[in-house]
């Protein structure tokens, strides 16, 4: 549970208070209170099933929480949808990836649907530097399941988004792509962005102290 | 690089311009519903008789209801592959209102399995000797009419497209809710074989289309939530 106690006279960038989810009759977590700032970097810890991907979800608004509220900002998140999702990036276990598209048509859509305005060179730049350079125009389904990772972690490098919620980012990702998107965490919360994952791994490119810790044990009755 | 806010026109060709170039690759996707139908609509001289007289009675019927079941059958696709890849739920976290996207994902479903239905009509009105004073009710219900049914039954998708068989689940749904238009389609044909008027059975197809655009984008955006929560 995460609480930054220094005051601050900015408001959270993402705060939820009293959040309680039950799924399939079961207690996930409980009065949950969570504040992430500008800077922070949060690891939700925890084992399989404890609620990992059920938190970030109620997080992004993409699922209700049984109790509780979300705000961005002091604002409910569900009464200034527009800003806080043109300040969010999640990016969940599914890449959203279009098999039937090229890694370049997707990364467009992509970017384009949550408005970022980029031409193709920029695109063919972004693949570059996630290591797709050479398969702008392959269509994804002749792509590896690490490939469509790729494209839909290409975003980031074009985000301006503050706050990027990730599920298992690392999933399928070899050891050099892990160290470069570490690289880019870095530099998105010294830029006051924050970022909240989940992940087994362990984050090497930041001290121990620097990673936020939220860790869902709660077993249920 | 710059952050830009799509207006809702840009949003709207964005989203129609995906789904078009994906349902062109997939050609299946246009192929099948169309041959669905024609096959469905031969079936039934084969089956009933080659009587003129027969025929022309129940074309009308026939052509209409064989539209419903291909369109039906078409449904799965609007919502099933953007769910199983994860591009709905990036879709719903996009800060364009839900509504734009939902009725671009519509409109490029009626255009790749509702067109190509009104465009083969007339040739299998022929194969089953419709009144010659039909044709043009049946092309403007047929106009009017499929979209009111790729409009609700993205009602009825929306609302399954989380449960993993939903297939028979979604026609119980959605096969209620197109009975008016079959009613007043078929009605208007055949009308206009006897060589009545047929305007007010049209538009009552019109304010069912109506009422369906401005309701419909609202109350799938409003399932689609419900069904990724």
């Amino acid at each position: 549970m995460s609480a930054n106690l220094a005051a601050n006279t900015e408001p959270a960038l993402i705060s939820a208070s009293n959040l309680t989810c039950i799924r399939e009759e079961r207690l996930l977590f409980d009065q949950l209170i969570i504040e992430i700032n500008a800077g922070d970097i949060v690891q939700v810890e925890g084992p399989n099933g404890s609620g990992k991907t059920s938190l970030l979800r109620i997080l992004a608004g993409l699922s209700q929480p049984y109790e509780g509220e979300i705000r961005y900002k002091n604002q409910l998140i569900n009464q200034s949808r527009e800003e806080f999702y043109q300040n969010l990036l999640y990016l969940g276990h599914l890449p959203g990836v279009k098999g039937e598209m090229t890694a370049q048509e997707n990364l467009h859509f992509n970017l384009t649907l949550h408005g970022s305005n980029i031409n193709s060179g920029e695109i063919e730049d972004t693949l570059a530097l996630v290591n797709l350079a050479g398969f702008e125009d392959s269509l994804a389904s002749h792509l590896s399941a690490g490939q469509h990772r790729r494209i839909s972690l290409a975003r980031l490098y074009k985000s301006t988004a503050d706050i990027w919620i990730l599920d298992e980012p690392f999933t399928a990702i070899d050891k050099q792509g892990v160290h470069s998107l570490e690289q880019l965490f870095k530099a998105h919360i010294k830029q006051g962005g924050c970022v909240i994952l989940t992940t087994h791994q362990d984050l090497l490119s930041f001290a121990p102290s620097q990673v936020k810790k939220i860790t869902l044990d709660y077993m249920g009755e | 690089m710059s952050v830009v806010n799509l207006s809702y026109r840009t949003a709207f060709s964005l989203v129609l311009k995906r789904d078009l170039t994906i349902a062109l690759r997939h050609k299946d996707d246009i192929l099948n519903p169309l041959l669905f139908f024609v096959i469905v609509v031969t079936l039934f001289p084969l089956g009933i008789g080659p009587e003129a007289q027969t025929l022309s009675r129940i074309a009308p019927g026939i052509i209409w209801v064989a539209a419903l079941l291909s369109t039906l059958l078409s449904l799965d696709r609007l919502f099933k592959s953007d769910h199983n890849d994860g591009s709905l739920e990036q879709m719903l976290l996009s800060p364009q209102p839900v509504f734009i996207l939902v009725l671009a994902k519509i409109v490029a479903h009626w255009l790749i399995t509702g067109l190509p239905l009104i465009l083969i009509a007339p040739l299998l009105a022929v194969l089953l000797h419709l009144n010659e004073q039909s044709y043009s009710a049946l092309i403007l219900t047929l106009l009017l009419g499929t979209p009111v049914l790729s409009l609700l039954g993205a009602i009825g998708v929306a609302l399954t497209v989380g449960i993993k068989k939903g297939g028979v689940l979604l026609s119980l749904l959605v096969l209620p809710l197109y009975i008016p238009v079959l009613i007043f389609a078929t009605s208007a044909i055949d009308t206009a074989a006897l060589g009545l008027p047929y305007s007010g059975q049209l538009a009552i197809i019109a304010a069912l289309f109506f009422g369906s655009l401005t309701l419909a984008p609202f109350a799938v955006g409003a399932a689609l939530k419900v069904s990724t929560n």
